[in-house]
């Protein structure tokens, strides 16, 4: 199937694929979403992750934390939000990490009226930078 | 007979409940967010309807990834806040008209549109928010003010239903409506977006001029707009913006002619630009102006 959304820039579209790709992932990730699943997280990742059939490149960027490689293997946003959130980083924190801007940078900018939308609206006008 | 009156569309931006919920409106940061809803819920005390019907997604709350329908069509009596995390949000348990909602589903599935049918389901912020915004604070011992009928859409997983499967979809939860013989006054929510990127390297994208033009098409050009493809979405208005498709099931509910009563457009709240818009059938906007001149 032709995939139009591809030539975004910096943007990975949650398709068919990538859900099938990140499925074990993203419900180890929306596990977190309760207390008891985070306390049995916390108190060993490790163990906790053995539930999850997910791929040894998976397990390894969730326990680093590399929030882009997450969306990079089938990861999705709303739920890798839940291992940030376990973490103690909200949704605009995130932003800001996966940006590579930083927090504060990431946050001056949305309240200056967010990214433009000039210049990144295709990969070329990217890789021209 | 049941009708419905007028369309609310509105953001649905988690972070608009948690400033609510911990009462930090007034700071600086969300005054301007907030000014915006005032004259809406003077309205909404006005109109005052029976039932709302509000079109929302789900965030991975009632449905993981373990099973994902495209229209899921709320029956039961009632639907809890849930719990995303950060413990549930302190506001009223959502009450259904489920009788309403039981003819709508039936109603829906003859006229070809295939409801996927909840007699249990928790919600999350996509629809409590938009009924916090509108209503106004609430504490979990109140109610809401309103019988609720919820549609979850789904977004997260592309591809989301189109823009035209959805304003078809407005036009079919009219028809059920519109048939249900109880003396109801349904207000119709459209919720989520506008533009906003939540991942990746380009997160933060707001497209203000793309935005506007979307709340102008509303009236203008509503079944023009229902033909975006969702490229366009996902590249002008951000990977999140395709939520904005639901508002398109909120627009094909009303009639054809609609006046813009209130409309209202903020950068940021969080990652996001909050949009918001109250358009009533122009029937209904003619028998208001009529009774406020006698």
């Amino acid at each position: 199937m032709k995939k139009d959304y591809e030539d975004i820039p910096g943007t990975l579209v949650f398709d068919a694929d990538r859900s099938r790709e990140g499925y074990h992932l993203n419900q180890f990730c929306i596990s977190l979403r309760l207390q008891k699943n985070r306390d049995a997280f916390n108190a060993g990742e490790e163990a906790y992750l053995d539930r999850f059939p997910m791929t040894p490149e998976q397990r390894e960027a969730v326990l680093k934390r590399d929030w882009n490689l997450l969306l990079e293997l089938g990861g999705n946003i709303y739920y890798t939000s839940k291992l940030a959130a376990n973490d103690g980083i909200n949704f605009q924190n995130l932003a800001g990490l996966m940006t590579g801007m930083g927090v504060e940078a990431y946050r001056a900018m949305m309240l200056a009226g967010g990214r433009s939308i000039e210049g990144n609206r295709f990969k070329t006008e990217w890789e021209n930078k | 007979m049941a009708r419905i009156v007028a369309g609310v569309g509105v953001s649905h931006v988690p972070a608009i409940g948690v400033a609510m919920d911990t009462h930090i409106t007034d700071q600086p940061y969300w005054q301007p967010v907030f000014r915006g809803f005032e004259f809406s819920r003077k309205w909404m005390a006005e109109v005052k309807p029976d039932v709302c019907f509000v079109v929302y997604n789900d965030h991975c709350t009632a449905f993981d990834a373990s099973c994902i329908p495209t229209f899921a069509l709320g029956a039961a009596a009632e639907f809890h806040p849930a719990d995303e995390g950060f413990g549930p949000r302190p506001v009223p348990v959502v009450k259904n008209h489920s009788k309403l909602a039981s003819h709508i589903a039936q109603s829906l599935i003859l006229d070809e549109f295939d409801m996927t049918i909840m007699n249990e389901m928790e919600v999350d912020h996509g629809l409590t928010v938009p009924l916090s915004v509108m209503y106004g604070d609430k504490t979990p011992e109140d109610d809401w003010g309103t019988l609720v009928v919820p549609l979850a859409v789904n977004v997260v997983q592309y591809p989301a239903p189109t823009g035209n499967r959805c304003y078809n979809l407005g036009k079919a939860i009219r028809r059920a409506i519109e048939s249900y013989p109880e003396d109801l006054r349904v207000v119709i929510f459209g919720t989520g977006g506008l533009s906003h990127q939540l991942q990746y390297k380009r997160a933060g994208l707001i497209n203000a001029k793309w935005d506007n033009e979307f709340l102008d098409r509303l009236t203008s050009d509503p079944v023009g707009l229902s033909k975006m493809p969702h490229v366009e979405y996902l590249r002008e208005g951000g990977s999140e913006g395709v939520e904005m498709v639901m508002w398109h099931v909120m627009r094909g509910a009303l009639e054809d002619d609609v006046v813009q009563v209130h409309r209202h457009y903020h950068v940021p709240a969080s990652n996001t630009a909050v949009g918001h818009i109250i358009l009533e059938n122009k029937s209904f906007y003619d028998e208001r102006n009529a009774l406020a001149a006698e």
